[in-house]
């Protein structure tokens, strides 16, 4: 495999952090190949504290009725359609660089999560969802005798 | 038509914008831009820019597009991936036809900045009568 490494203050090349966050991201979920850019919309970042996890993702100019998430065990999908774009003969365009169309996105979760106490938020663009662990998943401290 | 101007500030995704008090980056939103008859249409996205932050100023033929973002991480927790960086968008562009300020429509919603920029009255193609002599 080809290694290419980017120095952290060099700022010429925009997507060398996107590209070095999406491996990291991948090796910590165990995922196999790398894939490009164009593969994985939207692009999501994750927080997690003892028992919950909180991931977010960009998605300007849906509405929460255009968002559809579901989870499984320990995958969560997005899956989502950006409203058509205004056409007609008399509209001239002349910048097209916002997404468009159907995306599709499953992530691995670190934990099976409690699919009765999912959060999600939509405000601004920003979408927020909220997973807990569940009770019976979470790590139990046991307790070591003496004889 | 509208022509883009790179400023100092918005060259280069994720550059520091000087704030030092603030570990902010400053990133270059994505655009729609279309024409129809009499009005140019810009959509910017900002994601995670609420409408009160979102400022638009337009200085003879010089319109900048600018967003502070909040910062949305949740509180108390440690950060585990990240993807993307959040930032403030900065965008600047030049018009090449006189805009009726007046008429200017701004709207934000979910995350995206619509502008409606109708062109001057004087601007629009004239007929002229040729009067005979």
């Amino acid at each position: 495999m080809l290694q290419t490494v980017f120095s952290p203050l060099n700022t010429s090349d925009p997507f060398a952090d996107m590209r070095r966050m999406q491996s990291a991201m991948s090796r910590l979920f165990g995922g196999g190949a790398v894939l490009g850019p164009s593969a994985t919309y939207p692009a999501v970042n994750f927080w997690a504290d003892q028992d919950s996890i909180v991931m977010t993702a960009e998605l300007p100019g849906l509405t929460e009725k255009d968002i559809e998430l579901t989870v499984k065990d320990t995958v969560l999908t997005i899956r989502g359609t950006y409203p058509q774009a205004k056409s007609g003969d008399d509209v001239v365009w002349h910048r097209r660089e916002r997404p468009e169309g159907t995306f599709l996105r499953s992530v691995e979760l670190p934990f099976r999560v409690n699919p009765e106490h999912i959060d999600a938020r939509f405000e601004n663009g920003v979408l927020t969802v909220e997973m807990q662990r569940p009770e019976d998943d979470k790590p139990k401290r046991i307790k070591i005798k003496t004889t | 038509m509208v022509q883009e101007l790179t400023t100092q500030e918005a060259r280069g995704v994720g550059a520091s914008n000087g704030e030092t008090n603030r570990r902010a980056m400053t990133f270059t939103p994505a655009v729609d831009i279309f024409e129809t008859n009499k009005t140019t249409v810009i959509m910017a996205d900002m994601p995670g820019v609420s409408a009160d932050d979102v400022d638009v100023t337009l200085e003879h033929l010089v319109l900048t597009l600018r967003g502070k973002v909040k910062p949305y991480a949740p509180e108390g927790y440690r950060q585990l991936s990240s993807e993307y960086l959040i930032g403030d968008y900065v965008r600047v562009f030049t018009l090449s036809d006189e805009i009726d300020q007046a008429k200017i429509n701004a709207e934000f919603k979910n995350g995206v900045l619509r502008l409606e920029l109708p062109r001057a009255p004087e601007t629009q193609p004239k007929k002229i009568s040729v009067k005979a002599a």
